[in-house]
């Protein structure tokens, strides 16, 4: 499940099949067609729009007619309050919440991996908010975490006797507040990859071990960190790119706010297209897609990199 | 465009297996309320014609719409019309948009009037009503709001609006506080508010749009200093960075600086801030009046308790009120045929004093209809009655957003900025400036 | 992993209840508990045990709301989800057949446009321009296929880890008798990628079902809700009934809920079999 940009011929542990020299004889069995229909569906309506968002993010666009103004969109954008707090806050919540995600996961992982009780409700228990739509679990939190009536607020002031925080009120931490939703909501999946990933390292590995006396953190450090790095690898790149994009998660608890405090590129972009500015949207959406691809592909060939090295 | 041809045909080949056979069934109508029940069937003419309004589905709008077309399909003039609602607020005017842009509006439909109807190219999306005889009882006030062009596209629909000040009476009377004719005997009653351990202002920025009302209410004082500042703000010569118009920021910013809201202002719900009003624990909350009937239930004298006036400014002979006027049908230049002139029998209906009545027996209004000969019943809330006042007086200017197209999408998280201080008055109106510059470049105006 | 002694087994899944139960389980139980409330307790936004517990007259009111919105919304999500997923698993599948097996200057490309569909954002206004040439926007076989385009590079990409992992003999007995690629494929490799296709059926059918942003724009309209939609039902300008809300909260997350309790076990199996290991 490791993003890989190239095909994967010599991926370790799995041995690198010799190909026949009658291809062609075997490729009958193997049709190119099959690739139309899935790949008719994703080029119209997913390549083509993206294509034509570089030339819609050149022009003031009302749907039915647009003007080509240049880099007029972009340099408006810029200069979009907040743009650049955005851009800061984009990059604050993906790194934060693919962070968190990583490492809990991998924690709770390794927990339900264990021969403990209750395993199997715990799993679950873990995988719940993973259930509830976003829209759901950012009304929920949203009432949860007012400031004066709030559940969470209302302990905090009996355990430590003073008003809590306005988690999404307080401009310097309502993105951080935003992003541990995201966490609470999110670790569940993380969760399932690492289980499954630890799953697949074979016994034997454990057995060894167990025979050489290792401590439980000697098994973590040498044995489950490496032999489930792909399982990492795959929920880094995953959360980082959901994290990048997450919009609506931000849209249903803060709106962006207060102010424009806690809004990411996704947000700004999102406003645009409400307001009917359909080029400035387009353009944003060209900005966002830039940011991504620069962040998530190098570190995808790193990632992979890296993987095979161990 | 070759992908198209292409496109649709592989398409079609590539679902005839599964998703047009299900979706096919897709329902349309499921359930029928017994309320919207029309009078179909039966005893219903031959040449019965069924139109569809598209109305926002708050609950004010749905429950008076609601009345007025029973009353109407009771009429049996072979027109049969049906309520269909939308989201409110930014996502219902995409909504509007997208529709009238994909030619797959309903009949006749419910937007705002003023700048918002502007946006929407009248020209080209909308049927004309000018020369409709039903257009004569409707009031001029309200047909200025809907002109585009030389041409009135719309009818009012519900009722006039003011944004100024709700207060609780009680506390003003146990205070011996009197109603404020300009900005410095208001801040000069909340200072006594605070001293009685009230708070004296009210903000309820958990619905962002409520921070907008110092600005928006502040208009008639901006009107008051100079008169033609929207025609010059619409042709880029006035800014809000400046005087007059600069005052409103100001007013939102003094009384966050002084200290004068509710400590939970930042998160709590414009239903929450009614409540903290009706109650008595916060004086007095900005707001647009057609929330009146949002605070009837919350307390039993809330009816009587809650009264209105007009945000004031800095002179007492300049003292009066920022209106809007109510929401507009229209019909879309997709109606053709006999289903136009179906839209055109209830939009003549709907500018009758009946039509209104039928919206007051609904739900209680909250302002004037803006329909020549319609009357409110008696017995209205208090602050109903203060901003009648305010009509019968003809001390009213209309509201920014009829006079100029322009309006930023981002003023509402702006005014949140300054009302709670993470910016300055200054800073935000000129972010205000920035933000307008977008809106009017899309409109194609002239001088930006 | 096995050597640990029982107290610590007791001791571990005990703190492990506790804590998993205050984080996971308590905003659960206060979605429940406000479901159940009548209006007026609710809006105190208070996690109690309901004082007038009505949560079977709030599940009504919230199925009655605007002339049984949640019904349509409920069989126009079913539709939405069943078609879509079903199109991800048959279509993505393929692609990740033919993708694992057959050596083509095809599969560098295909590669680079699966990374493109997992990491660029879709462009959304573009998008309804596209779906409006075609005549699909506003159209639920339109929003179908615009799921299929998005979710189709996630499914590839699992698939096709799990496709290597069935051996190519398989394959070649099959054409030895004479299967032409569509038997082959659907009737000798398709039963075979049971498990992972359980897997993606779980993961995008959470996707899809819980999906609010491409409904509200690819699908405007009443009559077009999905459940997600309904949601703003509860919340105009002015008021919002809480207990409505949650209730309606409560009703839409209960398929999924239903689904993953059925599947459970078989979607860890089936990204350890093959997706993960890789």
């Amino acid at each position: 499940m490791t993003i890989t940009q190239t095909s994967r011929p010599g991926r370790a542990g799995r041995p690198t099949r010799p190909r026949r020299a009658s291809g062609s004889y075997v490729d009958k069995a193997y049709p190119l067609w099959f690739h139309l229909p899935g790949g008719i569906v994703f080029v119209t309506l997913f390549l083509v729009p993206t294509a034509l968002s570089f030339y819609f993010a050149f022009t003031r666009w009302t749907l039915f007619k647009s003007t080509f103004i240049g880099f007029d969109n972009f340099v408006l954008f810029f200069s979009e309050p907040g743009l650049i707090g955005s851009l800061r806050n984009t990059l604050i919540y993906g790194f934060v919440t693919s962070g968190a995600k990583v490492v809990l996961g991998m924690l709770l992982a390794v927990l339900l991996s264990a021969p403990i009780i209750a395993r199997g409700y715990l799993r679950s228990v873990t995988f719940f908010p993973v259930l509830v739509s976003t829209v759901g679990v950012g009304l929920t939190f949203q009432i949860l975490l007012d400031p004066f009536h709030g559940v969470v607020n209302q302990v905090w002031a009996v355990v430590l006797g003073i008003d809590g925080p306005g988690w999404l009120t307080d401009p310097s931490i309502a993105l951080l507040s935003v992003a541990g939703i995201d966490v609470w909501k999110g670790v569940g999946l993380a969760t399932l990859i690492y289980i499954a990933g630890i799953a697949a390292i074979p016994h034997e590995y454990f057995e060894a071990a167990r025979v050489d006396g290792a401590s439980s953190w000697q098994v973590f450090r040498r044995i489950i960190l490496p032999l489930s790095w792909s399982a990492t690898s795959t929920v880094i790149l995953l959360s980082l790119i959901g994290g990048l994009r997450s919009f609506d998660l931000i849209w249903t608890t803060t709106g962006g706010g207060p102010g424009f405090a806690s809004d990411v590129i996704a947000s700004v972009i999102y406003k645009q297209y409400q307001a009917g500015f359909y080029g400035l949207s387009t353009a944003g959406n060209v900005i966002l897609f830039i940011v991504v691809t620069a962040i998530i592909y190098p570190l995808s060939r790193w990632l992979n990199s890296k993987e095979t090295s161990l | 465009m070759s992908f198209r041809t292409k496109g649709r045909w592989a398409l079609v080949a590539g679902l005839a297996a599964g998703t047009l056979t299900l979706s096919a069934c897709s329902p349309g109508s499921l359930g029928t309320s017994t309320g919207s029940a029309a009078p179909s069937g039966s005893e219903a003419p031959a040449a019965n014609v069924e139109i569809t309004l598209l109305a926002d589905n708050s609950d004010q709008t749905v429950t008076q719409a609601q009345a007025m077309i029973d009353a109407f399909n009771a009429t049996n003039q072979g027109v049969t019309v049906k309520l269909e609602t939308r989201a409110q607020g930014a996502d219902g005017d995409n909504i509007v948009k997208t529709r009238l842009a994909t030619g797959d509006m309903t009949e006749v439909f419910q937007y705002n009037s003023g700048s918002l109807m502007a946006a929407l190219d009248p020209g080209t999306n909308m049927v004309p009503l000018t020369g409709e005889s039903f257009m004569g009882s409707v009031e001029d006030t309200f047909k200025t709001a809907v002109t585009s062009g030389g041409e009135v596209f719309g009818v009012p629909f519900g009722q006039a609006m003011g944004g100024g000040i709700l207060y609780n009476k009680k506390v003003f009377a146990d205070l011996g506080l009197q109603v404020p004719k300009t900005w410095a005997e208001f801040m000069a009653n909340n200072e006594k508010l605070r001293a009685a351990g009230i708070d004296p202002v009210i903000q309820t920025y958990g619905d962002t749009w409520t921070s907008q009302l110092f600005v928006l209410a502040d208009f008639h004082n901006v009107t008051a200093a100079q008169a033609d500042w929207a025609e010059k703000y619409t042709a880029n010569q006035a800014k809000y960075v400046d005087e007059p118009a600069i005052k409103g920021f100001q007013r939102l910013e003094d009384v966050y600086k002084a200290g004068y809201l509710n400590k939970d202002f930042a998160s709590i719900k414009n239903s929450q801030g009614l409540q903290a009003l009706v109650d008595g624990t916060g004086a007095q909350y900005p707001m647009l009046t057609f929330v009146i009937n949002s605070y009837l239930d919350l307390a039993d004298d809330a009816a009587e308790n809650i009264g209105f006036f007009a945000q004031p400014g800095d002179d007492a002979a300049s003292y009066g009120l920022t209106a809007w006027t109510p929401s507009g049908l229209y019909i879309p230049t997709t109606t053709t045929g006999e289903k136009l002139d179906a839209a055109k029998k209830f939009l003549a209906w709907v500018a009758t004093p009946e039509a209104c009545d039928a919206q007051s027996a609904a739900s209680t209004p909250t302002g004037p209809y803006l329909i020549k000969g319609s009357t409110l019943p008696d017995g209205l809330p208090a602050a109903v009655t203060d901003l009648q006042q305010f009509f019968t007086d003809g001390n009213v200017s209309p509201a920014l957003e009829f006079l100029s197209p322009i309006k930023g999408p981002n003023l509402e998280k702006i005014t949140v900025e300054v009302g709670s201080g993470i910016s300055t008055a200054a800073d935000g109106a000129k972010r205000y400036d920035e933000d307008v510059k977008k809106q009017a470049q899309q409109l194609g105006l002239e001088g930006w | 992993m096995n050597a640990m002694r029982p107290a610590t087994r007791w001791l571990v899944g005990l703190a492990g209840i506790l804590l998993t139960t205050a984080v996971f389980l308590v905003p659960f139980a206060f979605i429940l508990t406000m479901a159940a409330k009548d209006p007026v307790e609710a809006a105190r936004l208070q996690f109690s045990w309901p004082a007038n517990f009505q949560l079977w007259e709030n599940v009504v009111s919230v199925f009655q709301a605007r002339d049984y919105m949640l019904i349509i919304a409920f069989i126009n999500s079913a539709i939405l989800t069943v078609a879509s997923v079903t199109l991800m698993v048959i279509f993505g599948s393929m692609i990740a057949f033919v993708l694992d097996r057959r050596r083509s200057r095809l599969n560098l490309l295909i590669n680079t446009l699966v990374l493109a569909g997992l990491i660029i954002p879709p462009a959304v206004v573009p998008t309804i321009w596209v779906m409006q040439g075609l005549g699909l926007f506003k159209t639920l076989h339109g929003l179908i296929l615009v799921e299929v385009a998005f979710g189709l590079s996630f499914t590839v990409l699992i698939m096709r880890a799990f496709v290597a992992t069935i051996p190519r003999e398989i394959d070649e007995a099959a054409i030895v008798d004479g299967a032409g690629p569509l038997r082959l494929f659907f009737r000798v490799i398709f039963p075979l990628l049971r498990s992972v296709i359980v897997t993606v059926v779980v993961v995008q059918s959470i996707f899809v079902f819980n999906d609010f942003q491409n409904p509200l724009y690819f699908l405007p309209g009443n009559q077009n809700a999905t459940v997600q939609l309904t949601l703003f039902n509860f919340q105009s300008q002015a008021q919002t009934t809480y207990n409505l809300l949650f209730a309606n909260i409560l009703v839409i997350t209960v398929p999924m809920l239903v689904m993953y309790i059925i599947f459970q076990r078989q979607i860890v199996a089936g990204m350890t079999s093959g997706a993960v290991k890789g």
